[in-house]
């Protein structure tokens, strides 16, 4: 027995040794790191996967047909969180200060690590973009100059299903003395869009219940046996990897008819619509702009992506989350071009970059040219304003794809401007902010 | 020969109840200490090597720190007293809830104190849960302490005052001002955490030694017979409950300020729990040290694997694959036929196999890699805890031993 452990201890050494004297390999030169926070393993899987897959496609795209963004190569690193938020930390740590001006920004992809990172990113001068999630009230740039909710909020997203509750009813009017239930996954990402819901129900007069599922959401049943003895007109739904297909199968379950269930963004994709099979038919969700399906910007990812192998998108290709991490990284790929006209054609900082985003606008003519047209309207942001559109649509799975059913909707900013700015003022006055004067900087 | 005690007699009481009795011990304590609290912030100050980049602090030294206090604290009732706790995280989160609702609602209150009382509220509720335990042990108390997890979770989940109201139930730490000092550096953090470690650390050193760790550890052995001796089971689980949980608060609170900034339950779920019960199994039911080991563990070693192929190359991870193939075959080589060994060589093998293109050109796949980390830290968990089921605390005092008697073991 001695004999054989310490054979093992010497192959197991030997094994080591060999592994330890293999030199490292890493990204030098004048190239622009991003780091990417990924969750391809966990319960949230199966929706972090096309999205980072997009991501990464999209990166690489730039790289391979443009040799960069205006020459300057982009080196990306992935890191799993898989969605937890000291896993998130960590990798942010890790990979804030690679290449040679550290990293362009961060995309933290969970509500909980955006609320941990909008922390620490201005002591580390690094631009957050969050698209479509996130803290709501951090569209307000006096007070988040580092926090970019690019698209749209929870309460932005919450205002526009309401309005397509209304166009459905037939008016705004027709909401009053109506139900409405939200069923929530019960972390600050589907508790963000609670008070915007609140304060519409009391200028419309619905009747609004707020009902949460734990993390990570497999286990609903109490919460539908409750909406079948409630029977609300619309049920919203907050959920967020397998809890979207679980909500979908209980709500068949209960008999409660899916074209009156309207999804966030996030649960409208492929993969919280297949689980259930045909008893997803007719459910809606709205849309983070983009859809579903091929568009120009397409084309040249088969053409210089794809078919060379260097993709990471395979069945998830063009589906809904994939396009979102497409879009997700154009916009980061934006600022930096906007950045790099004030800076120059070289790696920028995270300092440098936020500038870019400040100053982003991205018009028809360049979307169209850049192949999104189709998929986003155009986006402008600025020094006081961190979102940069109000638009979203809704969309309809038939069975087998998701069809666009309305068109396009505009929040009404007189409700989410007041939330913002209140929100805003009182984190400003809990962190000790000073808010920065927007009419002061250029 | 390296470590031989001959020649330091204990000539006073003192000696004789030192903690460290043997001199080479103090010296390595001090040694570490010094380093610990005087070269590492010299060496970032000097920007050397990785002591000169943000992360080794605020991504491996810091959150490794407070999940050591944590599994101390967890030590202290598991441990050291015997009773199985899986509501870590719980108390960990009622920490970091009282010391933040202390901060935000007693104006000026210091950051210390505020912890400290963070602490105190998860002492008091560790007494709380802890009466069962007068009635009930082993498994079934570990089912009432499970019950305090995911009441606490349902509680400050629910009840907005504890989050002061804010929309997403999203907290953040208040400024982290100690008398005047604003800990907001990387170093500083690190400082101030490895202060309020290392006092604690000692305290409960000297408390499990003591009278209260005697008593903890006779309940622990045989709680009939303590009480035939005159021990009272009432106080000693009761105060092992508190003093635990006051440990345990403090690390939450110290998680929650110092590590995350922001916070939400989800950051104290059963997940904690379990981390730090891996951590003082793995290190050393009953040890002080064991619980660093154990942290460090289960913190640290997962991190590395996690880089290693990006930093040294496929090679390393291979490497690693290889040492976890050559034990998993050593263990069961016991007694155990060739051809197993050589199944379980074929399939570690076969793994790298199935994304070899990737594993080859070293562009590993994230997936895989966080596979792989989980495979090779769940198959050295199961080797330590088989060749050493008393975990790394146990490994250290053998080695010990063994440094005393080289170059002529027996």
């Amino acid at each position: 027995v001695e004999e054989n452990m310490k054979t093992t201890l010497k192959v197991a050494l030997a094994a080591l040794a060999g592994g330890l004297s293999a030199t490292p390999v890493l990204a030098q030169g004048g190239e622009q790191f991003l780091p990417s926070l990924v969750y391809r393993t966990g319960a949230y899987a199966v929706n972090g996967v096309p999205f980072a897959n997009g991501v990464a496609d999209y990166w690489t795209l730039i790289n391979e047909r443009d040799g960069g963004i205006n020459g300057v190569k982009i080196v990306f690193e992935e890191c799993e969180t898989g969605y937890a938020t000291d896993k998130g930390v960590e990798c942010y740590e890790r990979l804030k200060g690679k290449g040679p001006t550290g990293a362009g920004f961060f995309s933290p992809l969970s509500t909980g690590i955006t609320f941990a990172l909008t922390e620490k990113a201005p002591g580390d001068k690094i631009p957050l973009l969050t698209t479509g999630y996130g803290r709501s009230e951090s569209r307000n740039g006096a007070v988040f100059p580092w926090n970019f909710i690019a698209l749209g909020s929870y309460w932005t997203a919450a205002d526009i299903a309401i309005q397509h509750i209304a166009k459905e009813l037939g008016g705004a009017d027709k909401l009053k003395g109506k139900k409405i239930s939200l069923v929530y996954h019960d972390s600050p990402y589907g508790k963000e869009p609670i008070p915007a819901l609140e304060a519409r129900a009391k200028r419309d007069g619905f009747e609004f219940k707020a009902i949460a599922v734990t993390h990570p959401g497999v286990e609903q049943k109490s919460q539908w046996l409750g909406i079948r003895q409630d029977r609300p007109d619309y049920v919203l739904l907050w959920g967020w990897g397998v809890m979207n297909g679980t909500a979908i199968k209980e709500a068949a379950a209960v008999n409660y008819p899916r074209d009156k269930m309207i999804g966030v963004w996030w649960s409208g994709a492929e993969p919280d619509v297949t689980p259930a099979g045909d008893q997803s038919a007719g459910y809606k969700s709205l849309m983070l702009q983009h859809p579903a399906g091929e568009f120009g910007v397409h084309v040249a990812l088969k053409q210089h992506v794809i078919s060379k192998g260097k993709g990471q998108g395979k069945e998830d290709f063009a589906q809904v989350l994939y396009n979102r991490g497409l879009v997700n990284a154009m916009i980061g790929v934006e600022a930096i071009r906007t950045a790099q006209k004030k800076f120059g054609n070289k790696p920028l900082t995270g300092e440098q970059v936020r500038w870019g985003f400040e100053n982003l606008d991205i018009t028809e003519a360049r979307i169209k040219e850049i192949g999104f047209e189709g998929m986003v309207r155009p986006i402008k942001m600025s020094c006081q304003d961190h979102q940069g559109g109000d638009v979203a649509r809704v969309q309809q799975w038939d069975g087998k794809a998701w069809k666009i059913i309305s068109d396009w909707y505009t929040a009404d900013r007189s409700l989410v401007d007041p939330m913002v700015a209140a929100t805003s003022a009182k984190y400003a006055e809990d962190k000790k902010i000073t808010p920065r004067d927007c009419s002061k900087e250029s | 020969m390296f470590y031989r005690e001959a020649g330091q007699f204990k000539s006073t009481y003192a000696d004789d109840m030192a903690i460290f009795p043997i001199r080479q011990d103090r010296i390595a304590l001090y040694a570490l200490l010094a380093f610990a609290f005087v070269g590492v912030p010299l060496l970032a100050q000097f920007d050397v090597g990785m002591f000169g980049n943000d992360y080794i602090f605020k991504g491996i030294l810091i959150p490794f720190l407070i999940l050591a206090l944590g599994a101390v604290g967890l030590n202290i009732l598991t441990g050291y007293c015997g009773q199985i706790s899986l509501g870590a995280g719980a108390f960990m989160a009622i920490g970091a809830y009282a010391a933040y609702n202390f901060s935000l609602r007693v104006p000026g209150i210091p950051l210390l104190l505020s912890i400290l009382l963070g602490g105190g509220a998860a002492a008091l509720v560790g007494i709380l849960f802890g009466i069962p335990s007068l009635r009930i042990k082993g498994l079934y108390l570990a089912v009432a302490t499970l019950a305090a997890q995911f009441f606490f979770d349902w509680l400050f989940i629910r009840v907005k005052w504890f989050t002061n109201y804010t929309p997403s139930g999203s907290v953040t730490a208040p400024e982290l001002n100690v008398f005047g000092w604003v800990v907001s550096t990387p170093v500083e953090k690190y400082l101030f955490t490895l202060g309020v470690v290392t006092v604690l650390a000692l305290v409960a050193k000297n408390l499990v030694r003591g009278n209260l760790g005697r008593q903890w550890m006779a309940i622990r052995d045989m709680d009939i017979a303590a009480e035939i001796m005159g021990i009272r089971p009432l106080y000693a689980k009761l105060t092992a409950f508190a003093i635990s949980s006051f440990f345990i608060g403090i690390a939450g609170a110290l998680w929650a300020f110092i590590h995350l900034g922001a916070w939400e339950p989800l950051a104290f779920s059963i997940d904690r729990s379990n981390q730090l019960l891996f951590m003082i199994i793995i290190g050393g039911l009953g040890s002080i040290l064991g619980s660093f080991l154990g942290a460090g563990f289960l913190w640290i070693l997962p991190i590395l694997l996690d880089q290693a192929p990006r930093l040294m190359g496929v090679v390393f991870m291979i490497g690693f694959a290889g040492t976890a193939i050559a034990l998993i075959a050593g263990l069961i080589g016991r007694d155990i036929k060739i051809w197993i060994r050589a199944l379980l060589v074929l399939g570690l093998g076969g793994l790298m196999y199935w994304d070899y293109v990737t594993f080859f050109t070293g562009n590993v796949s994230v997936e895989v890699v966080t596979h792989l980390v989980s495979i090779i830290t769940g198959s050295l968990i199961c080797y330590l805890l088989i060749v050493e089921p008393h975990g790394f605390a146990r490994l250290w005092a053998l080695t010990k031993e063994k440094l005393r008697l080289w170059p002529f073991p027996y």
